[in-house]
């Protein structure tokens, strides 16, 4: 066997073997305590959240079934580094149909929150974050566009308080998430 | 019929990059007799964070709707991202004490409490259950009885089900209806009720783009002159994308995508200066030759 392909042999081997010191069995209830993520266990791994989800079409990575099902056993890391998890438009769709009542969706954020907590945040995020804290709004405007308004006839555009934002964002520990963030893991 | 009046809630996409939207929608509301009060002192909706924490979105929110409680009117945004939000926190913070306690308990220092007094809607609601099909159907003076389009829904609009409770996400009949009222024809198509991908951009275009892309060839398969939205996300993935996506694929899609107050306004007898449709990246002077 050529070293190529032995690797390859060895990189699927780890993908499908499951090894008991990757799983986690109290990462469920730290996704249950998470508003949306309560019903996790109740997914019984149909699959119409996939069918239906048209990022999954686009996408020859992107399962939420898969991403649910990983959530499920425990494979904490697994699931966490996962780029699949940003990949969610949340559309709701696969909300709507699931037969079970799981928000995956939901789900799926309460997972991505737990990743920002670990040090995983893609980028865009930072930035966001970034923008709301300067100016309370998720993109920094530029003075021309502001003054374009008036050209237009539209009313100026309220002044946001940016310190009540600011407090927020301390209050709810956010600041110190995005601080966390600059370290980012995530390659997405 | 009490006057109806609302605090508008620009959100951030739509001051950032889609100001045709907002020019139309004012003007369309004035016409209908709606008026709009200016949000002071508004914050992104919390939207956008929700993914990196889930409880900086529910604050964000919430001050959000703390405003309006002190300003004692109720909330239209022209973002369905926004309504949704808006509505969803609004409903859970009314709903969940143990919630609302501990969100109050970050928005204290700021001088605010969320009490649960006002209610949130967005555009395309407070037309079919505020305004009303008739009142709209008043205003048209200039059927567009020459043109067919396709809808796109937002999807924050309707879904989930259970928390926004409008119209039927499965199928939606509620902005169709609205589109119809203008005297123009609006068609079916493949895979009507699907996203636009726009919420993944910042991780990922090509899923997107090529999301884009289906819907875009279904709605020129059954030959839509135009496509309608309700969504600033969704406006920019069909239109200020459509050229990308057009080399991406080296396709020639030319489909002119207007805000649902442009089309409105067109049949309520305003110019397209007026509508700031020379804005829309994609030239729409075809559908105006056609009214």
């Amino acid at each position: 066997m050529s070293e190529k392909k032995e690797a390859q042999s060895k990189e699927n081997e780890a993908k499908t073997t499951l090894k008991i010191s990757d799983i986690d069995m109290r990462f469920k209830n730290e996704v249950k305590k998470i508003p949306g993520g309560e019903r996790i266990m109740m997914c019984f791994q149909c699959g119409t959240c996939t069918a239906d989800c048209p990022i999954a079409r686009f996408s020859d990575t992107y399962r939420p079934r898969q991403i649910l099902r990983m959530a499920q056993l425990g494979l904490k890391d697994r699931v966490l580094s996962s780029d699949q998890l940003w990949l969610c438009a949340a559309c709701y769709t696969c909300v709507d149909h699931c037969p079970q009542d799981v928000e995956i969706s939901s789900v799926i954020r309460a997972l991505r929150n737990i990743a920002v907590k670990e040090g995983y945040m893609p980028p865009v995020f930072k930035e966001l974050a970034g923008a709301i804290m300067e100016t309370g709004l998720a993109y920094k405007i530029p003075e021309l566009r502001l003054k374009r308004r008036q050209e237009v006839g539209l009313p100026a555009l309220p002044k946001a308080n940016v310190e009540s934002v600011s407090k927020l964002f301390n209050q709810t520990g956010f600041s110190k998430l995005v601080e966390k963030g600059g370290n980012s893991n995530a390659q997405t | 019929m009490p006057k109806l009046k609302y605090l508008l809630f620009l959100g951030c996409a739509i001051p950032y990059r889609v100001l045709s939207y907002e020019i139309s929608a004012r003007k369309i509301a004035k016409k209908l007799g709606v008026e709009l009060v200016e949000m002071p002192d508004y914050n992104c909706c919390g939207l956008p964070l929700d993914p990196a924490d889930h409880e900086i979105m529910l604050t964000l929110a919430a001050r959000n709707l703390c405003i309006a409680e002190q300003e004692g009117l109720n909330i239209m945004t022209l973002c369905p991202g926004c309504a949704g939000t808006l509505r969803k926190v609004n409903k859970f913070l009314k709903e969940d004490k143990h919630e609302r306690e501990k969100v109050n308990g970050y928005l204290k220092d700021t001088g605010l409490e969320f009490k649960g007094t006002i209610e949130v809607k967005h555009l395309m609601q407070v037309l079919a259950e505020d305004v009303g099909l008739e009142k709209i159907k008043e205003t048209v003076t200039k059927p567009l009885t020459n043109l067919s389009v396709a809808e796109h829904n937002g999807c924050h609009v309707v879904r989930p089900q259970k928390h926004i409770g409008f119209d039927d996400p499965e199928n939606p009949k509620i902005l169709k209806s609205l589109i119809e009222v203008t005297g123009a024809k609006c068609l079916d198509y493949l895979d009507e009720t699907e996203c636009c991908g726009a919420p993944v951009i910042g991780v990922n275009d090509k899923i997107p783009l090529s999301l884009a892309r289906d819907k875009l060839s279904h709605m020129k398969a059954v030959n839509a002159q135009a496509v309608i939205t309700v969504c600033p996300f969704c406006h920019m993935m069909f239109d200020t994308n459509q050229s990308r996506i057009e080399r991406m694929f080296t396709e020639t899609y030319s489909m002119p995508v207007l805000h649902y107050p442009q089309l409105l306004g067109l049949a309520m007898g305003f110019t397209p200066e007026n509508l700031a449709l020379k804005e829309l990246r994609v030239d729409a002077s075809k559908v105006v030759s056609l009214i």
